[in-house]
């Protein structure tokens, strides 16, 4: 697949196309260059006839533009013992008359003019001539359909999809994906569970081309994988679990913004690009490299349909609070990913309330149903303050530990309220707790994050699966490059 | 429809070892059984039952359980169960 790169002839190269009319302008001058003693060779890259008056080589596959790494046409090049010693690009009279060493070289052209795009970046090919000509480590075993299959379909076919189509990952789409990364594709991120292998960059690259992501995410594609793939967030048990839950991915920093992440209007929804693909290259690496699929060692009950994907970020500009990555200890400016075993979010719905007191009494009416109103501690939950209810807190100055702590004290429910049997009902605590005063959340269990559209009077709930060391604990990684 | 595209596995590409089973005992007789309890609520009681009816039949029964449910058995605990049974059985209950 690979090809060793061509040495350019001493002397002068220029690369040229027929298409480009700076190249047609320079023509004159390359047949001047020709006329003196040292030797040019010219590249035509489009129509091997072009230029007509001087001779050239057609660079027909662009194997001496790529591996030269040509941008613009044309490109003189000097070279000295086969090493390029001097370039210039586009059309300065002043460097090719310098370059050259010949005074008068275009003194009727103007003194500048552009050049035009090289064939080998050419959006449409790029991706082939990397694939043909990068030498990379790509080692993943090829699959070949057939011309009567619909790859689509072969795919779904081959258990590797979530039930939605997904992008066939192509050698080209493979490696333009890992472009996106600086980390070395046979790196390993992490041990994939459930069947505890080795997950590359490679395989995380082939499964963000199927999800459909763009290069630029890979590094939260990838950071999230890391923070999945532990003990601590213990995906395994995330899968196995009949409880609805799956990776819930809250992103930070401002790389947030430079992708495009949606932490505003439908920030859990559908439409984003990287909220959506993000998420959904996680779950596929699970399903397709750690062997993590429904009915096999994923149990849920009922699942929920955010286990295909459910990835958004925190609206860090908007936010009267400090960001939950900056709560988990990771710097102002850094971008992060936290991850949480959550079900689907439901809302919150408070139209009324005015004050910080009355809000954060409705916050808690619905916190205490988080799995069941009588069932506390075991189960961490994030909450998610929309524009609308923040603005409430902002303007009465509630910080974050100020929310929370209001929010864990006015939780406080008497034991004889929760145990088993009380308010004739089976569920609750065990017994032994009838005498205690109980919070709904453990110390940490709220992650407060901020995110939505400007008009609402709406919070959102994501409960959470057992937490600790029996279950999953949230996990922050940075994310990388 | 495109047609004869190749593209890369995204999967482990791992195949997995097949083994062959045991044979089955004559009698339980004089074996040794460990009855793994995965640390699910009540698993014990189910658990307590067996251990019964095995040492009934003449069986020695040794007990483990899983320092949590939601988490494979830890590798010490399988290699432990590996060299003191001659089977075993896994309890999952609610």
């Amino acid at each position: 697949m690979t090809s060793v790169a061509p040495v350019l002839p001493d002397g002068f190269v220029v690369i040229v196309k027929r298409e480009c009319a700076t190249c047609q302008m320079v023509e004159p001058v390359l047949k001047d260059i020709a006329g003196h003693k040292t030797p040019l060779t010219i590249y035509t890259q489009d129509d091997p006839t072009f230029p007509e008056s001087v001779s050239a080589i057609h660079d027909s596959d662009l194997a001496v533009s790529w591996h030269n790494n040509i941008d613009t046409v044309p490109t003189l090049i000097k070279v000295v013992n086969g090493k390029e010693v001097d370039r210039t690009f586009g059309w300065l009279a002043s460097d090719w008359q310098r370059i050259t060493e010949i005074p008068e070289l275009g003194h009727d052209l103007p003194a500048m003019r552009p050049g035009c795009g090289s064939m080998s970046v050419d959006p449409d090919i790029v991706d082939k001539l990397r694939a043909k000509f990068t030498d990379s480590p790509v080692i993943a075993r090829t699959v070949e359909f057939s011309d009567a299959e619909d790859e689509f379909e072969a795919m779904y076919a081959r258990g590797w999809t979530d039930g939605f189509p997904v992008i066939p990952p192509t050698r080209e789409r493979v490696l333009r994906m890992l472009t996106g990364t600086t980390r070395h594709p046979q790196d390993v991120v992490a041990i994939a569970p459930p069947d505890l292998v080795e997950l590359t960059v490679e395989k995380i690259a082939i499964n963000a081309v199927m999800a459909g992501c763009l290069p630029e995410y890979m590094p939260w594609v990838i950071a999230a994988l890391e923070a999945v793939c532990n003990d601590q967030f213990n995906m395994h048990g995330v899968l196995a679990t009949t409880m609805p839950v799956g990776p819930v991915i809250i992103c930070n920093g401002p790389g947030t913004r430079a992708i495009g992440m949606n932490s505003g209007i439908n920030a859990f929804g559908q439409g984003n690009r990287a909220n959506n693909t993000i998420g959904r290259a996680v779950q596929l690496t699970i399903r397709n490299v750690g062997g993590g699929r429904p009915g096999e060692v994923d149990r849920a009950t009922h699942g929920n349909p955010g286990k295909i994907s459910f990835c958004f970020a925190e609206d860090e500009v908007g936010s009267p609070f400090t960001s939950l990555a900056t709560e988990r200890g990771i710097p102002l400016g850094q971008n992060a990913v936290t991850v949480f075993a959550g079900e689907g979010p439901r809302c919150v719905v408070d139209q009324l309330a005015r004050t910080p007191e009355e809000l954060t009494n409705s916050l808690v009416a619905c916190l205490q149903t988080v799995h069941h109103p009588k069932l506390v501690i075991g189960f961490d939950a994030i909450l998610t303050i929309s524009p609308d209810h923040g603005r409430v807190y902002a303007e009465a100055g509630w910080s974050r530990e100020k929310l929370i702590a209001e929010l864990t004290e006015r939780s406080m429910t008497p034991g004889a309220d929760l145990v088993r049997g009380a308010r004739e009902m089976a569920e609750g605590v065990p017994p032994h707790l009838r005498d205690a005063t109980l919070p709904k959340f453990r110390p940490g269990g709220i992650l407060l994050t901020y995110a939505g559209g400007g008009a609402g009077l709406f919070s959102s709930i994501v409960a959470g699966w057992a937490n600790g060391a029996i279950g999953s604990d949230p996990v922050t990684r940075v994310v990388g490059s | 429809m495109a047609s004869g595209i190749t593209i890369l596995d995204p999967t482990n590409e791992s195949k997995p070892a097949t083994r062959q089973l045991l044979a089955r005992p004559a009698s339980i007789k004089g074996l040794t059984i460990g009855l793994l309890d995965i640390s699910k609520p009540r698993g014990n009681l189910f658990l307590n039952r067996i251990e019964e009816l095995l040492t009934e039949r003449g069986a020695k029964v040794l007990r483990y359980s899983k320092p949590t449910f939601t988490k494979p058995a830890p590798v010490d605990l399988r290699q432990e169960i590996a060299t003191q049974c001659n089977l075993v059985i896994e309890a999952l209950a609610d």
